[in-house]
């Protein structure tokens, strides 16, 4: 087994762009669920909406980047609102159905062979992201150190899902340190309450959901990036992933979804490339490669499951928030 | 006032002569005028299914006193608080705040306008800090929204000034030390000073108060009737509904009472408890009917009375209760 290999491909997944994307994606699930306590079981729209509108701009309309992440932006707050106007004033638990619903909706929506020549149904898109390495301003080459050694293209994607990681953080830091922040956490304790000292729960909600689904629209277009748009990306696994993220992470916590992000990535490329290894050498024979790479996501499911029962608060979260049962 | 037109419903099945009261205009009886009303309700009913939770045809909450509203369980009591508040929307109904129409207008909107409420449940924030819930309850702040929360300058002087207030406050309830402590982490009694107190951090004209004595420990409940008369003694109007009598008749300035959705009785607390209506209500209008005759030897009434006459020494309250059990 290369350990060298299997390390380093590892420690790529620190900084890579998907990695980030996931991160971002957690980010605004964390908005919905860890401060106002939405039940957000459709994070993967967000994604595939920002994904979509960033694509179909490029390659439909010719639009420039500016015009591609605008789209991204405006198409997740009409989502947002879509999916908040009527279930908003309803018991959490309807935000949950509706959620997970139309997720799959949207799904189905892009794949119908009918839209092929917008959406290209089931092959997804591609070629739509010149717009955005034309701009980079790095020098041509490949360079960097120990594992993380690049083209200038692959830095400047990773540069930039970073930094607007960074700055959704920022963001949010600023945003939960404020009055509106004690409002969203108030309104995730108990709506009435809050609705009995005169705040307007319903539009604060629908404040939150926007947010939240413009960072994960924005995750979708980092995420597609350097790839392509795979309509079978989106699926409500997709959802789960950044779930288990945000939970590894501690909800309610500045950094858990970040540091959730790495975690996940790294421990499936570790658990790959280690069962992989052990393939190659003959030390596990009786499964194929292709089957290891679905017991990775048996262990993802095993993972998460001990952690919620056995750290239910995630790695930052705090015990003593955890030990009243509300 | 405005609508003083309508129907002062007639003092049915009422015995008492007619009684003048300073806080009313006109003959004292249920849904008699106020001389100064801070809310006037009329035709407020509310449906449950096929059972009429609330069906009060005209009541008047007087300005700057602490009102009682009593009457056995599911009397409509609650349900009243929560249309008046906007947490339920009547099925008929109109009322007005302080002369301004409150009928479908939502809860927030009527908390804002200086009506503010708190739940027989408590619903203090649990994962919020004692501090925070209060200063929650501040209103029109400038770092609610979203844009300006994001420049801490904007709002930082603000945030200064209702801290101060919030713990002026706290320190009164007797919460200052705990004001770093998670709101879940207090006692049940606590819980129902600390939303007490938040609903103080409004600056509201009329506090409700849905049973702030439930589950309080006397020594509390003692400082919690404190509290109370400090809100009228600060120009506030309260209403409160509690089932205590001996809490009521200690406080209240006004007690209006509700059995079955409608308004039975209302009146001076020290003569209210002498309307026949209001025992008919607690006690069941059959109460003093010997069911025993009507229907043949009852081994069970039997039994009672033999027990009655036993106890014969015993005061008035326990053969009350135990006519209550009886009812």
């Amino acid at each position: 087994m290369d350990w060298g290999n299997i390390l380093g491909n590892a420690a790529g997944e620190l900084i890579s762009p998907t990695t980030a994307a996931y991160a971002l994606a957690a980010i605004g699930l964390n908005i919905h669920f860890g401060y106002t306590g939405l039940l957000n079981f459709g994070q993967a729209a967000f994604m595939l909406i920002g994904a979509y509108a960033f694509a179909i701009s490029v390659l439909t309309f010719g639009a420039p980047l500016w015009v591609a992440v605008l789209a991204a932006f405006a198409a997740s707050i009409l989502f947002a609102f879509v999916l908040g106007i009527p279930t908003l004033r309803l018991r959490a638990d309807y935000l949950a159905i509706v959620t997970i619903a139309s997720a799959e909706i949207m799904r189905f929506v892009v794949t119908t062979t009918s839209l092929t020549n917008v959406t290209g149904a089931a092959n997804g898109l591609s070629n739509f992201s010149g717009g955005f390495y034309d701009i980079n301003p790095l020098p041509e080459g490949r360079y960097g150190f120990g594992p993380f050694v690049y083209s200038a293209d692959q830095w400047w994607v990773r540069l930039v899902g970073w930094g607007i990681v960074l700055l959704a953080t920022l963001l949010v830091f600023l945003l939960m340190r404020s009055p509106w922040g004690r409002v969203v956490k108030a309104v995730r304790e108990d709506e009435d309450a809050v609705r009995a000292l005169g705040k307007n729960v319903y539009s604060y909600k629908m404040q939150a959901l926007v947010l939240g689904g413009v960072f994960g629209s924005l995750a979708g277009v980092i995420f597609i990036l350097p790839r392509a748009v795979q309509p079978a990306n989106y699926g409500t696994a997709l959802t789960f992933f950044i779930w288990t993220i945000m939970l590894l992470g501690g909800a309610a916590t500045l950094f858990g979804p970040i540091i959730g992000a790495m975690i996940f990535w790294v421990v499936l490329s570790l658990t790959q490339g280690i069962l992989y290894g052990l393939i190659d050498v003959g030390i596990l024979s009786f499964i194929s490669t292709s089957q290891a790479g679905q017991i990775r996501f048996i262990l993802v499911g095993l993972a998460l499951m001990l952690l919620v029962i056995f750290r239910p608060q995630g790695i930052f979260g705090n015990k003593k928030e955890l030990s009243f049962s509300v | 006032m405005s609508d003083h037109s309508s129907s002062a419903a007639t003092p049915a099945g009422t015995a008492t002569s007619v009684l003048e009261h300073p806080l009313v205009d006109g003959p004292v009886g249920p849904g008699c005028r106020k001389t100064d009303p801070i809310v006037i309700a009329d035709g407020v009913t509310r449906q449950f299914g096929g059972l009429t939770a609330v069906d009060v045809e005209h009541v008047e909450i007087p300005r700057g006193q602490i009102t009682a509203l009593i009457g056995p369980n599911g009397a409509g009591k609650t349900t009243l608080f929560n249309l008046l508040t906007g947490f339920d929307k009547p099925n008929t109904g109109t009322w007005q705040f302080d002369g301004k129409s409150l009928a479908g207008v939502s809860a927030y909107k009527v908390s804002r306008s200086g009506m503010v409420r708190t739940f027989q449940l408590t619903k203090s924030l649990g994962r919020l800090t004692v501090l925070q819930n209060m200063l929650l309850g501040a209103q029109k702040q400038k770092g609610e929204n979203l844009f300006r929360a994001l420049f801490r300058a904007l709002w930082k002087g603000e945030e200064a000034d209702i801290t101060t207030k919030a713990e002026e406050l706290l320190a009164r309830f007797k919460l200052d030390e705990k004001s770093e402590d998670y709101a879940a982490s207090l006692s049940g009694g606590q819980r129902k000073l600390l939303e007490m107190a938040r609903a103080l951090m409004t600056n509201p004209r009329l506090v409700m108060l849905d049973e702030p004595m439930a589950g309080v420990n006397p020594a509390l409940t003692q400082s919690l009737l404190g509290h109370i008369k400090d809100l009228k003694s600060e120009g506030m109007s309260v209403l409160f509904v509690e089932h205590d009598m001996h809490m009521v008749r200690h406080i209240s300035d006004w007690v209006i009472v509700m059995a079955e959705g409608k308004i039975v009785a209302e009146g001076p607390p020290e003569k209210v408890m002498e309307d026949p209506a209001v025992i008919d209500a607690y006690l069941g209008a059959h109460h003093d009917t010997d069911l025993g005759d009507i229907d043949g030897p009852n081994p069970v009434e039997e039994a009672e009375k033999a027990a009655a006459a036993r106890h014969a020494d015993e005061h008035d309250d326990h053969e009350q209760k135990h006519g209550k059990d009886e009812a």
